[in-house]
C-alpha cells in the first residue's frame, strides 16, 4: 500500500530542507565568499609557499592514511566475515572505536605514547632516528586511526552477502588462497572497497583535532591543509581561508561524483 | 577402486554427522550417494572433495592418500547446488577459470572451453554473465567448468536440488548421457529416491551418519539390507506384521492359503496406478495394481477381499 499524497510530498520537502540547511546552504556559501573578490584569493593560497607545502603534506598523508587503511580494512573484514576465533567480537568492536573518540583524544593518546620526550615509547624510536610527533609519522598514524573504521563498514556486509561458496569452488579448480582473493573475493567487494577507499580519503583530507595536537603546527613542516584553514581564519585572513576550505571540499566533492559515476547503475552487476 | 573412504568419522559439535563411514566408489562408475535431509551425505562428499577434514579416518583418491590434501590438490570437480557461479565472469571465463589457473596456452584454453561449451549446449551463451542465464543454464556451466581441468573425480552436491521439477528430470537424463560420454568417475548426492534409481550404478544409501546400504538400484529396491532402506526407496505397506511393497500384493475375492481377510475401504485411481486400501481388523493395508489388472477383476468399497504378497516379494520384518 502507498502513503498518501500529501505525506509523500511533506517528508520530501522536510528531508530536502533539512539538508539544505545543513549541507547545502552552507557549503555553497563556502564557495561564494572564496569567489567574492573573483578568483583572486584562490590564486593568492596558490602563490603562497606555505600553503602550497601544507597542501602536498596532506595529500601525502591522505594517500598513504587511504593505503594503509585499505590493506588493513580489507583484511580485517576477512577476518571478521571469515573466521571465527576467540575474542572476533572484541575485535569487531574496536575496529568501531575511532567513531566514537573525539580526534582530540585520539591525539593527545599518540602523543602519551610516541611522544619524543616523556612518551611511553617516543624516546626509544627517538634515539633509533624515527621522530612520530611533530612529524609526519605521527600524523599519518593519528589520520589513519580516525578513518578506520570506514573500509571495513563498508566490506563486512558485502562479504557477508556474497558468502563462500564461489571462494570455495575456485578451491577445488585448483586456486590457492591468493588466487582466490585475487580472482574472485577482490572483484565481489570492489565497488565497496572502493566506496571505502572514497570516503577514508575524504576523512583523511579534512582530518582536523587530531592532526593539530600531533602535528606540533609548524609552519613550513608540519602544518596541515586544515591547520592553514584555521590558521588563516585566527589571523583575519578570511579570504585564504574560504579559498583553503573550499579546494578541500571540493576534492572530496569531485571524489565521490566520479565513483558515482563510475558504479554500474544498482542490481545490474553489483556484488 | 577409485575412491577409498575408511572409518571417517566427522562431528559439528556435539552432532556426529558421520559416524565411522566406509565406502568404495568404483572408478568411472556414477554413484549417488542416497538418504534424507541432515543424514551426512552432503558431510561425506565435501570430506571427499577436502571442504571439511574428517575429525577421524582417511580418504584415498585414486589409491593416493588425500586425507590431508587441501581441495586445490586433490584433482576433483565438485558442482554446488546453489551453481557457486563466479559472476562477475562471463560463462566462457567461468569455464576457463580452471585452465588459466593452471597457465595452460591461450590456444589450449580456448579449444577446450568451445568443446566444453558444446557438450553442455552452451555455446552461444559464452559472452553472457550467469546472472542472464536460467538455473538450469548456470548449473550446466558450473558442470562444464567443474570438468575444464579433467578432474580424477567429479563431485555433485545436490546438483538438480534448487531447479523445477521439469529442468530436474531433464538434467537428470542428461547428467546420464553425459556420463557415458566422458566416464570420469562421479558421485551426486540425492535426497530423491527416483533420481538416483533412474541416475546411478550404485547407490550408497546414507543415514544418521551410517551407510546403510551399497548395491545396484534393482538390489536395493529388491533386496533391501533393513526397514530403513525398504521405506526409503519406495513405497510399503504392512501386511500382518511384515513390511511390503504394495505392487507385490494380490487381491483375490475368494479364500487362499497364507492369506488376510479384510474388507475394501476405498479405491482411487491415480493416473495408470488403482490403489486400493483394504481394512484388515484394526489396520489397513495398501494395495496398487496397473489400471489393466483392476478392469481384469474389479473390487468395490465394501466388497470381503483376501490380500496376500506375491511369490517371491520381498518382505521385511
Amino acid at each position: 500500500m502507498r502513503e498518501p499524497r500529501w505525506f509523500r510530498i511533506t517528508l520530501r520537502t522536510v528531508v530536502t530542507a533539512y539538508l539544505f540547511l545543513l549541507v547545502a546552504w552552507p557549503l555553497s556559501l563556502v564557495a561564494q565568499r572564496t569567489f567574492a573578490d573573483g578568483v583572486g584569493d584562490l590564486v593568492g593560497i596558490f602563490e603562497d609557499p606555505d600553503v602550497l607545502h601544507a597542501l602536498r603534506l596532506t595529500v601525502v598523508v591522505a594517500v598513504v592514511s587511504v593505503v594503509l587503511n585499505t590493506v588493513f580494512g580489507v583484511g580485517v573484514s576477512l577476518l571478521l566475515v571469515r573466521h571465527r576465533f576467540p575474542g572476533r567480537r572484541v575485535l569487531d568492536l574496536l575496529v568501531d572505536l575511532p567513531l566514537a573518540v573525539s580526534p582530540i583524544v585520539v591525539g593527545l593518546a599518540l602523543v602519551l605514547v610516541y611522544g619524543g620526550r616523556d612518551g611511553w615509547f617516543g624516546p626509544t624510536l627517538e634515539s633509533m632516528g624515527l621522530r612520530v610527533i611533530y612529524s609526519t609519522p605521527g600524523i599519518v598514524m593519528a589520520t589513519v586511526f580516525v578513518a578506520l573504521p570506514l573500509v571495513v563498514r563498508e566490506v563486512v556486509p558485502v562479504l557477508e552477502e556474497v558468502g563462500v561458496e564461489q571462494e570455495r569452488a575456485a578451491q577445488t579448480l585448483g586456486a590457492n588462497a591468493w588466487q582466490t582473493f585475487r580472482r574472485i573475493t577482490l572483484p565481489s567487494i570492489r565497488w565497496a572497497v572502493l566506496y571505502g577507499v572514497v570516503l577514508s580519503l575524504a576523512r583523511s583530507l579534512g582530518e582536523f583535532g587530531a592532526v593539530k595536537v600531533v602535528s606540533g603546527n609548524l609552519l613550513g613542516q608540519t602544518r596541515t591543509a586544515t591547520l592553514v584553514v584555521e590558521e588563516k581564519y585566527l589571523n583575519f585572513d578570511k579570504g585564504g581561508a574560504y579559498a583553503t576550505a573550499f579546494l578541500l571540499a571540493l576534492i572530496a566533492v569531485a571524489c565521490i561524483v566520479a565513483v558515482a559515476a563510475l558504479r554500474p547503475r544498482e542490481g545490474s552487476d553489483r556484488t | 577402486m577409485s575412491i577409498r573412504v575408511r572409518n571417517v568419522t566427522k562431528r559439528f559439535g556435539d552432532f556426529v554427522a558421520l559416524n565411522d563411514v566406509s565406502v568404495d566408489v568404483p572408478s568411472g562408475g556414477l554413484t549417488a550417494l542416497l538418504g534424507p535431509s541432515g543424514g551426512g551425505k552432503s558431510t561425506l562428499l565435501r570430506v571427499i572433495a577436502g571442504l571439511e577434514p574428517p575429525d577421524e579416518g582417511s580418504v584415498h583418491i585414486d589409491g593416493a592418500e588425500a586425507t590431508h590434501l587441501s581441495p586445490q590438490r586433490r584433482g576433483v570437480g565438485f558442482v554446488f547446488q546453489h551453481y557457486a557461479a563466479f559472476k562477475h565472469l562471463t560463462v566462457r571465463r567461468n569455464v576457463a577459470f580452471g585452465l588459466e589457473i593452471r597457465k595452460r596456452p591461450r590456444d589450449e584454453v580456448r579449444a577446450r572451453v568451445d568443446e566444453l561449451l558444446e557438450l553442455v549446449h552452451l555455446t552461444q551463451f559464452g559472452d553472457r554473465l550467469p546472472s542472464q542465464l536460467s538455473g538450469g543454464q548456470r548449473q550446466r556451466m558450473a558442470l562444464a567448468r567443474a570438468l575444464a581441468p579433467q578432474p580424477r573425480v567429479l563431485l555433485l552436491d545436490e546438483p538438480f536440488g534448487a531447479l523445477d521439477a521439469n529442468v530436474r528430470k531433464e538434467l537428470r537424463e542428461w547428467l546420464r548421457r553425459l556420463h557415458d560420454e566422458v566416464h570420469v568417475t562421479t558421485v551426486f548426492v540425492t535426497h530423491d529416491q527416483e533420481e538416483a534409481l533412474e541416475v546411478a550404478d550404485e547407490i550408497v544409501v546414507v543415514n544418521e551418519g551410517r551407510v546403510e546400504q551399497v548395491g545396484t538400484p534393482d538390489e536395493l529396491y529388491d533386496r533391501p539390507a533393513n526397514d530403513f532402506v525398504m521405506r526409503f526407496l519406495g513405497p510399503v505397506t504392512e501386511l500382518g506384521g511384515v513390511l511390503v511393497r504394495p505392487h507385490d500384493l494380490v487381491l483375490s475375492t475368494d479364500p487362499c492359503p497364507e492369506s488376510v481377510e479384510g474388507i475394501v475401504e476405498r479405491v482411487s485411481r491415480v493416473g495408470f496406478e488403482v490403489r486400493i486400501v483394504v481394512r484388515t481388523g484394526d489396520r489397513t493395508v495398501l494395495v496398487t495394481q496397473p489400471r489393466s489388472q483392476f478392469l481384469a477383476a474389479r473390487v468395490e468399497a465394501g466388497d470381503r477381499v483376501w490380500v496376500r504378497a506375491e511369490v517371491g516379494a520381498r518382505v521385511t520384518a
